[in-house]
């Protein structure tokens, strides 16, 4: 089967999306676009169930947090079409107040511990998710450990102390 | 001729029909010589530890043939791999069911000082938590040095006073740990 | 079911510890996280009606180590430790995939015998996990004398990188650009006798459990999936494999040569325990063959070749670091992060042991990624488990458990 071109991927999601996503990059030929959380359900529902697309897999969902933008976080979704043998990455960028972006539990079960994941690293709602709690952390951990502005090493830690090395 | 080897027997004195030594030194060989494991294995170094019991190395050579899973049936606690602060207190829960006399060997880095995972969920070291024996370093130490580990430990059960656990020391140490002892 | 049984949440984080109602039919069985039989630390809190599970849920967690923080504080060529103790049982094929990704971020191309070479010691380590993975299949269905011979072939394998890297299981295999140094005559010898010694030995093991009426009963029809199912909760590897979709990124999007090998990818037809253990018994032969065919590949190559010709990135050696003007700026430019990574953001997935393991990394120019994410396989594979146990009976859970290669570094990373 003929590989999908990024182009044609474009124009197909222009006969429904035009003008609701944006920011089209292809580096290393991994189709990437932006889009917005009002939209994220529908495009995403639109790459699964499109007959020529057929994006059925989801390869990973997380996030990146930049704190020097205006909108801090950006959930990143990798979707893949077996069946075309295409990847496509798509991005929604979120407010740093108060992130929230509907869940992609209800498209795909796999999605469910992916964005517990990213939860518990981002501190991201994923609105509708059936069970938002941390995964990998304990759970009466307060902060979200992979935002920027959380340090690597253990704050409590006694024995790293400027005095004990006379600085 | 059976290859057999057996234990030396500690310094005493022998004649006709008798052989005599001190309670200490029979009791000290004979728990040395069957140290059951109880493999407190969560990552890496678990790997190695299987490596270690099968064929190639055979720790059942050393008298650690049963691994014992349950740990009120097991001398010595094997933690090989990084723990967590999540897994922390299970690993208190461990040790504190353990009967005594116990002893801990902390394998590999990561057991031994949260080696090269120096995060805020890593336990640097699990001597925070839990009184520690012998540690074995590595990131993972090879089979032999596990072995070698299990060779110290025995050295040290070997030459333990009968008394020791219930001297004032050894019970300020568990107090140190927050592990209280009645009496 | 009474009310106590009903008022259990089980959405909670915290173990559950109820007092069982002895008039219940229900109870409530805390499996993990150091149970013997789930071989890592993984807590399930089930309830059970005598065997039979009714429910479950899974709390992971317990050896999480930050992994992708840590990555945000590293060089890229220190990330390779990292990826070593993501899934240990193959961990080259974590320092390849990684490799490969800056490599591909980088733009660098490798020498055709640089390529094999890596094919072959990933060939190997995908045998080496397969090993552990079946044969600890056995031991849990009841027989310990498959596991034995088979442990001491891999030990050999282990032998095989010592002769390359010096390290057993954590291999830190490789540099960012090709190997640190070149196999020598005696790693070539023991690949070729590895090659020619292990089908006896995985013959053995076959005829030892494929026909096996026990391990049929025990294992055929256990933990059965459907594709749809398998695709909804993002399966990949072997796992998905045995429910017959046939996706292995080695053929869908070859890299490191692979589309010059001619190899099968073989599929399933249940997506039972069964078929898992015969997908990767499958796998293994094919790796052999992949092995057989890279090793008469790199015969053709000009030899000495073992790293692409990237002073920029590539690290020289430390006699020529001492001794050399140049080889030592590059050094320090290398490990002071000087170099010029593009500023941009890629994908790349390799075929891991357990199923696709993806490094999604975005650079901004630094000498460490701004972020870098593992898509890790065991994770993602091991959502499912709780749903799937359901009305299952426990001892088969315990043998899904075995057969869905669940490893827990690359669980919780």
């Amino acid at each position: 089967m003929a590989k999908l071109s990024n182009d044609s991927i474009i124009g197909r999601l222009n006969t429904r999306f035009e003008g609701r996503f944006d920011q089209i990059e292809a580096s290393y030929g991994l189709l990437t676009i932006e889009t917005g959380k009002e939209d994220i359900l529908d495009v995403l529902e639109f790459l699964k169930t499109d007959g020529e697309l057929q994006f059925g897999y989801l390869t990973d969902i997380t996030a990146v947090h930049y704190p020097d933008l205006a909108k801090e976080f950006a959930v990143v979704y990798h979707l893949h079409s077996l069946v075309n043998n295409v990847r496509i990455r798509i991005k929604v960028f979120l407010d740093g107040a108060y992130p929230a972006i509907p869940t992609a539990t209800v498209l795909w079960n796999g999605a469910n511990w992916m964005e517990r994941e990213t939860y518990d690293f981002f501190g991201i709602q994923f609105i509708g998710h059936p069970d938002l709690r941390r995964i990998l952390n304990v759970d009466d951990m307060e902060a979200f450990p992979m935002r920027k502005e959380y340090p690597l090493e253990d704050p409590n830690r006694m024995d790293k102390k400027d005095y004990f090395f006379g600085r | 001729m059976s290859d057999i080897k057996m234990a030396e027997a500690p310094p005493g004195i022998q004649g006709s029909g008798f052989f005599a030594t001190s309670l200490d030194k029979a009791i000290g060989l004979a728990r040395a010589n069957s140290l059951w494991p109880l493999p407190f294995a969560t990552s890496c170094c678990g790997i190695e530890f299987m490596a270690t019991m099968a064929a190639t190395y055979d720790a059942g050579r050393f008298g650690m043939e049963r691994n014992s899973f349950s740990p009120r049936q097991a001398d010595m606690l094997m933690v090989m791999g990084t723990i967590a602060k999540k897994m922390a207190p299970v690993l208190r829960q461990v040790y504190s069911q353990m009967a005594e006399p116990r002893w801990v060997i902390a394998v590999g880095a990561c057991a031994s000082s949260g080696g090269i995972f120096d995060t805020y969920s890593v336990l640097q070291g699990i001597d925070e938590i839990i009184p520690v024996d012998v540690y074995v370093p590595g990131c993972p130490p090879r089979p032999e040095a596990i072995l070698d580990g299990v060779m110290r430990l025995q050295e040290i059960v070997k030459n333990e006073p009968l008394n020791r656990r219930q001297t004032p020391e050894y019970k300020a140490l568990l107090e140190k740990y927050g592990f209280h002892t009645n009496g | 079911m009474s009310d106590s049984v009903s008022k259990i949440k089980l959405t909670s984080n915290k173990p559950i510890y109820i007092d069982n109602d002895p008039q219940d039919e229900l109870f409530t069985l805390n499996l993990g996280p150091t149970h013997p039989a789930t071989h890592g630390v993984f807590q399930n809190v089930l309830q059970v009606d005598g065997e039979r599970i009714v429910s479950g849920v899974s709390t992971i967690g317990y050896i999480h180590r930050a992994f992708e923080k840590i990555a945000e504080r590293r060089a890229y060529y220190q990330i390779t430790t990292l990826t070593d103790r993501l899934n240990y049982c193959s961990s080259p094929i974590n320092n390849m995939g990684w490799h490969m990704t800056v490599e591909k971020l980088l733009e660098i191309e490798l020498p055709k015998r640089v390529q094999y070479m890596r094919v072959i010691i990933m060939e190997l380590s995908r045998i080496a996990d397969h090993i552990i993975c079946n044969g600890i299949l056995g031991v849990d269905t009841g027989t310990f004398a498959g596991f034995i011979p088979m442990m001491v072939k891999r030990e050999f394998i282990y032998e095989i990188f010592e002769e390359i890297c010096g390290a057993r299981l954590t291999t830190n295999i490789g540099r960012i650009g090709g190997f640190e140094r070149d196999f020598n005559e005696v790693a070539f010898a023991k690949i070729r006798q590895f090659v020619k010694e292990f089908p006896a030995v995985l013959k053995e093991f076959e005829a030892l459990l494929d026909r096996n009426r026990i391990f049929i009963d025990r294992t055929s029809g256990v933990a059965a999936v459907d594709p749809e199912t398998a695709l909804s909760y993002s399966w990949s590897g072997p796992i998905l494999r045995a429910t017959g979709v046939d996706y292995d990124v080695r053929a869908n999007e070859p890299y490191s040569s692979y589309e010059e090998f001619d190899f099968e990818v073989p599929v399933g037809t249940n997506g039972d325990v069964y078929d898992r253990f015969l997908v990767r018994n499958h796998e293994m032969w094919q790796s052999l063959r992949i092995i057989e065919q890279a090793l008469a590949k790199i015969e053709k190559e000009p030899k000495g070749v073992f790293h692409a010709d990237v002073p920029d990135f590539y690290l020289p050696p430390k006699e020529q670091v001492y001794n050399n003007m140049e080889a030592l700026i590059y050094h320090f430019k290398i490990v002071m992060g000087e170099i010029d990574a593009p500023k941009k953001e890629l994908y790349h997935s390799v075929e891991g042991a357990n199923g696709e393991l993806g490094f999604y990394l975005i650079s901004d120019g630094g000498r460490s990624p701004y972020r870098l994410h593992f898509r890790r396989p065991s994770f993602i594979n091991y959502q499912m488990y709780a749903p799937m146990s359901s009305g299952m009976l426990l001892s088969d859970a315990i043998i899904n458990m075995s057969s869905l290669n669940v490893i827990a570094g690359e669980l919780d990373a």
